[in-house]
């Protein structure tokens, strides 16, 4: 560890960190905070004896009869004119399969004719969200990470809350452990049954994803296969099995990993593109398993990316950490 | 003629199955406790479903359609009891009433009869 500087105490660089540990209150000495005499705070406070009368004085009436009535009538109204309007707006859309639909421009028929030659996907949707517009996929599986980022920030909880935990000091947090007491665990139907489902979700994800590019699927229905898979097993055996394969540092690493390596191959292969480069990519037989150029690769990061996400989700929800 | 047959004897099982289903339906939304609404949900998840894709697998005849509808009843037979048995575990676990009887009134006109307390 390098020198402190001598001045630390008074410095910039001490107060910020301090304020962003939490071991100052800004607001100390920014308001003035004045409790109210006794007898000012008695008459102002509103008891619970008051509440009730005001409340009976109230149903007393027929004026929230009315109310009732009003509201019923009035919500009715409310959906039958949404309705109405998004019925009108339809009978204005064009009739479906028409030749002459603005959709079907030079895009589509390009997709269409040219998407498996230039792609080498089967699955011409593929082709499209993972080579024509895969700056989309990426901004996407960007943004799951980012969510699960957010809930990591909002949910974790943090190493001195656990070392408080394991000490029983933490009220807080003991209340919070009591709640989950009641979970059934180790349950030996739902090991039995995890045990023969498991490996079959997990294979079953994994196909989805190797085969994005010949049949319908790709990363994202086959990454969330293969989290739901995890979070059974999760379920059935314990964060004790999981964690042996399954940490933080794990989720950090798999989904970094594959985001830097979909962002470094799509910006090679848009750059190639637009330049009118050889990209050196190898296309393949259209059909075979290791084919179509970037698409399998980028469909096991998203799959991985997704997977990981959907895990990581389920872990901070139900005891704030990995 | 065999046509005809096969589709009968599909509809037959599609109108048994969405019978099944609404009678789920209905038995989510209207029973009170617990493990009353979870039986009515899992009569929907096994026999509804079961139906359902009987009569499917019927109308497609013998092909890889139908090996995989036949799949999702497996999946679905395996693992909808075994969720149905977790959540009634921790509603046994957690209910306080719930080796109460239920209580059935005389003056009410329930004699006799099982009834449901509020």
């Amino acid at each position: 560890m390098s020198r402190r500087r001598d001045d630390y105490e008074q410095s910039w660089w001490k107060g910020f960190k301090e304020w962003v540990d939490g071991a100052v209150d800004p607001l100390a000495s920014g308001i003035e905070i004045q409790i109210p005499e006794k007898e000012q705070r008695d008459k102002e406070m509103v008891h619970p004896g008051d509440f009730g009368q005001t409340q009976q004085s109230l149903y007393d009436g027929r004026g929230l009869w009315y109310f009732r009535r009003f509201y019923q009538v009035m919500s009715v109204f409310l959906c039958l004119s949404i309705i109405f309007v998004l019925l009108w707006t339809v009978s204005y859309l064009p009739a479906f399969g028409n030749a002459g639909n603005p959709d079907n421009n030079e895009v589509s028929a390009r997709y269409i004719e040219q998407g498996l030659k230039e792609t080498g996907a089967v699955n011409i949707v593929t082709g499209m969200i993972l080579d024509y517009r895969a700056f989309d996929t990426f901004g996407e599986s960007c943004v799951l990470f980012i969510a699960s980022c957010c809930v990591l920030v909002l949910l974790r909880i943090d190493a001195e809350d656990k070392d408080a935990m394991a000490k029983g000091k933490s009220k807080k947090r003991m209340a919070e452990a009591n709640d989950r007491i009641f979970e059934p665990k180790n349950d030996i139907i739902l090991q039995k049954c995890a045990c023969v489902l498991v490996p079959l979700i997990l294979v079953f994800g994994i196909y989805i994803v190797l085969n994005g590019h010949l049949s319908p699927g790709g990363g994202f229905s086959g990454g969330a296969v293969l989290g739901s898979g995890l979070i059974l097993y999760l379920n059935a055996f314990g964060f004790k099995k999981t964690e042996r394969f399954f940490t933080e540092k794990v989720y950090r690493r798999v989904t970094l990993s594959a985001l830097t390596f979909y962002c470094l191959a799509k910006s090679y292969s848009f750059f190639t593109g637009a330049n009118h480069l050889e990209s050196g990519i190898p296309l393949g037989t259209p059909g075979a398993i290791l084919s179509s150029g970037l698409i399998l690769p980028l469909n096991i990061c998203v799959g991985m990316v997704v997977a990981c996400t959907m895990y990581a989700f389920y872990t901070l929800f139900r005891k704030g950490g990995m | 003629m065999f046509a005809w047959i096969r589709f009968g004897t599909a509809g037959v099982f599609l109108v048994l199955g969405l019978f099944f289903e609404t009678l789920a339906v209905f038995g989510v939304n209207r029973f009170r406790r617990t493990l009353n609404r979870m039986h009515g949900a899992a009569i929907g998840d096994t026999l509804g479903i079961l139906f359902v894709i009987l009569g499917l697998i019927v109308m497609r005849g013998f092909s890889m359609d139908s090996l995989k509808l036949f799949l999702v009843v497996a999946f679905f037979w395996i693992a909808s009891p075994v969720s149905g048995h977790m959540i009634s575990r921790l509603e046994a676990m957690t209910d306080k009433n719930m080796g109460e009887l239920t209580v059935i009134h005389k003056e009410a006109g329930f004699q006799g009869q099982e009834g449901e307390t509020k």
